[in-house]
């Protein structure tokens, strides 16, 4: 199936102690969009992203990766396929960042040369110095520390990104730098990326498409451009709206001075 | 000459160091390694599932507050058992006396403080980390060995160390199950109150249990940081300990040894020592299992644990044979060498020469002042006397016929640890005690032995009893055949003296090579 959308979620729901996390989400992925799902903490974006790589499993629906059904994949082979950066990193702390960024590269079995060249390769793609190799996570700045997340999740060379929230807790100047280089990342290895974030502003200049979540179901699934002109549910408005009212209020403090 | 006679004892203390800090250690080290090979596992399979941790915390935990001597003495029935099982089923007997029964018991004992830190530290890695290396694509196995391992180490190196201190400590108490310990100082040293002895092992294990908990103390500090040096060094230090304190135990286990087992008082002792100096005098090699305790003795020669040691006549007529009745000494004898070599294939060897019977023993001045010469006398005091007993001797039958038989009633009956017994009786603690007749401290206390004009207590000579396995040992007979009717109770009754007595007391080694030279058999 040449044309299979490279992720495709059908009718999928995840329930929580009866609550629905995750309620009846359809949505199909083309192979190299870069996706961004916002909406409020608790919406249901984390839990969403975790059924792709199988970290959770729907109670109803499917999810189909590149076509086929991950709930007829073995999981621990279809994560090794899928790059994956968690809200927070979840760097491990007792490996040094070379081993850190190597771990799914090892676990696959490739030869300790391929290993030594891809951590050199992917510490420069993510603009790190090649001597942070032997340094461990707790010797990092925080972006330094997402810029591995990154590299880690992309070690593997695969074809899908899934990223959580991977640049919450930076300073802004960091977090936009980082965010451009992850797009052109996205360009430059022909990925299919799907990033959670709960800022739109992000969303908009980094996405080719946005879906907005709110209590597990989406409310919006359109272009940035298309959502800023305007959406008839009052709380994808809103949310929308927010970078442009925060736009207007600086213009306004500016003029004020 | 009080200093002399400590340096003599501190002397012979570390003559006995390379033997017991042997064992001791490979008795601490194999079951700390058993703890953790068991405990490890454990800890996985506890973290991971709530059904197993309550129940292996909740085990271990209550196994911790079982006091540690009680819990080797559990085992020795246990495993007697479980010998006569396997003996009955299987064709062969497993060890009930010695090192295994001290091994399960340590081992257990270790248990808690690996199992409970290994949870804590399995449980304490961070989730989003955990929840990482299944997104990175680990197998649970891989996820537990690459990362959950790692991280939980230091905690759970903490746990080997509070286990590894505690064992080393408990390892002390092996001694009375049979297996030969730094606890051997202690015990024996507190049994003839010889303080030099009790100090020396109190301190030999103190220091042993420090240098092992600093050496593990590299090896968290390496995991810890996350550098391989201390721990290296740690371990390797650590080996190499281990290695130097087993060299004696590999050299001697080349020849294979005549057990000397030895009840837990001074005469026993010193008959030990002389038994395993002139075993050795023929050249046979000799290992020793001291302060057994008085049922576990028989028991262990019976099954060849020991081959040999001395009891008393009356005694194993008593306990070991059941009988009730007191027939005369020669015919007790006579009918207990027959029983034996029958029912048990023991052979008794013969008499010392001298008795160590039960009595009861009072103060001249007492004894006088209220006309006292035998139970008959006392039986007609006895409800305003207060009585002190060992504790082995007022579970006795011996006891229950004489009291039954003379019709003794006392106001009070207490127990007493048989060295503070005899202080009893000075201090107004108790009136009357149960004396041994080949206690030296009758002649120093001036007491006076109360008869048995009845009969309600049988003979006690002191008999060399030798195993069945032992029985055709030709070496073994004729080098101990000389103690046959060699020892008067006067003399065994020096030789306890001097190791019980407070002042110049001397080792039961030194007073065996006493009594040696007076009988002429040295
Ligand atoms: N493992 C879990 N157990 C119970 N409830 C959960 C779990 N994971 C998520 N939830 C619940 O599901 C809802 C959605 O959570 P999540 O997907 O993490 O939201 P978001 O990432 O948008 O903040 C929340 O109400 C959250 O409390
Ligand atoms: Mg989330």
């Amino acid at each position: 199936m040449p044309d299979a959308p490279a992720i495709a979620f059908q009718d999928v729901s995840r329930r929580y102690a009866g609550k629905a996390a995750v309620d009846a989400v359809s949505l199909s992925i083309p192979a190299g969009q870069f996706v961004a799902v916002v909406g409020a903490s608790g919406s249901g974006k984390t839990t969403l992203l975790k059924t792709v790589n199988r970290l959770t499993e729907p109670d109803d629906g499917q999810v189909l990766v590149e076509g086929r059904d991950v709930a007829g994949e073995d999981p621990v082979g279809l994560r090794r396929r899928i790059g994956y950066v968690f809200q927070g990193v979840g760097l491990f702390p007792h490996m040094s960042v070379a081993e850190n960024i190597a771990i799914t590269p090892r676990l696959l079995g490739w030869s300790t040369e391929d290993i030594d060249a891809r951590v050199d390769a992917l510490l420069s793609l993510v603009s790190l110095p090649l001597d942070y190799r032997r340094r461990l996570p707790d010797q990092l700045s925080g972006g330094e520390r997402q810029r591995v997340g990154v590299a880690r999740a992309l070690a593997a060379r695969p074809g899908i990104l899934l990223m959580d929230e991977p640049f919450g807790a930076l300073d802004p100047v960091t977090r936009e730098a980082l965010g451009l280089a992850t797009r052109s990342l996205h360009e430059k290895l022909g990925l299919t990326t799907l990033m959670v974030t709960h800022d739109v502003q992000e969303a908009v200049i980094l996405a080719d498409r946005i879906i907005v979540m709110a209590q597990g179901r989406v409310l919006a699934d359109d272009a940035p451009r298309a959502l800023l002109a305007g959406h008839p549910d009052p709380v994808v408005a809103a949310l929308m709206d927010t970078p442009a009212r925060q736009a207007r209020a600086i213009s306004a403090l500016m003029e004020a001075g | 000459m009080a200093a002399g006679a400590a340096q003599s004892q501190i002397a012979a203390a570390w003559a006995l160091l390379p033997d017991y800090l042997s064992q001791h250690v490979l008795l601490s080290a194999s079951a700390l390694a058993l703890g953790v090979a068991i405990s490890l596992p454990l800890s996985v399979l506890a973290a991971r599932n709530p059904m197993v941790r309550w129940p292996a915390l909740t085990l271990t935990g209550v196994i911790q507050t079982i006091p540690g001597l009680a819990l080797l003495a559990l085992f020795y029935p246990l495993l007697l058992a479980l010998s006569a099982f396997t003996a009955g089923a299987m064709g062969f007997r497993i060890q009930a006396l010695g090192f295994l029964p001290a091994l399960l018991a340590l081992t257990l004992y270790s248990m808690l403080p690996i199992l409970r830190n290994g949870v804590a530290g399995l449980l304490g890695v961070d989730p989003a980390v955990r929840e990482a290396a299944d997104g990175v694509g680990m197998t649970p196995r891989q996820k537990l060995l690459r990362v959950e391992a790692p991280l939980a180490a230091p905690v759970v190196m903490a746990g080997i160390r509070t286990a590894a201190v505690w064992t080393i400590g408990a390892a002390t108490l092996s001694t009375p199950v049979g297996q030969t310990s730094l606890g051997n100082y202690i015990f024996s040293g507190l049994q003839t109150e010889n303080w030099v002895y009790v100090l020396f092992g109190c301190a030999a294990s103190a220091g042993l249990a420090l240098i092992v908990d600093q050496l593990l103390g590299l090896i968290e500090r390496g995991a810890a940081r996350r550098d391989p040096r201390p721990a290296v060094i740690g371990l390797l230090l650590l080996l190499v300990g281990v290695g130097a304190a087993l060299a004696p135990q590999l050299l001697r286990a080349a020849t294979p040894a005549y057990v000397v087992g030895a009840k837990n008082f001074s005469e026993q002792y010193i008959l030990a020592d002389l038994i395993s100096t002139r075993l050795q005098n023929a050249g046979g090699a000799v290992t020793r299992r001291d302060g057994l305790g008085s049922a576990i003795a028989f028991r262990a020669l019976e099954a060849g644990e020991i081959d040999v040691y001395v009891d008393y006549s009356g005694t194993l007529w008593t306990n070991v044979m059941g009988r009730k009745d007191t027939p005369p000494r020669a015919e007790l004898m006579a009918q207990l060498t027959d029983w034996m070599a029958r029912e048990k294939g023991v052979t008794v060897l013969g008499s010392l020469g001298f008795e160590n019977a039960y009595a009861l023993a009072m103060e001249r001045k007492l004894a006088t002042s209220l006309g006292v010469e035998t139970l008959s006398d006392l039986a007609t005091q006895s409800s305003a006397l207060t009585i002190g007993g060992d504790l082995e001797f007022l579970s006795r039958p011996e006891w229950a016929s004489m009291k039954k038989a003379y019709g003794l009633r006392f106001r009070r009956q207490k127990s007493f640890n048989p060295t503070f017994m005899y202080r009893a009786l000075g201090s107004g603690d108790a009136d009357v005690i149960s004396a041994f007749s080949s206690d030296g401290r009758i002649a120093a206390q001036d007491l006076v032995v109360l008869g048995d004009p009845k009969g309600a207590v049988p003979s006690y000579d002191a008999v060399i009893l030798i195993s069945p396995k032992r029985a055709g040992d030709k070496r073994l007979i004729e080098a101990l055949r000389p103690l046959v009717g060699a020892i008067p109770v006067e003399e065994m009754r020096k030789a306890n003296y001097a190791v019980d007595r407070d002042d110049g007391k001397v080792s039961p080694a030194e007073a065996a090579a006493g009594l040696a030279k007076a009988v002429k058999l040295d």
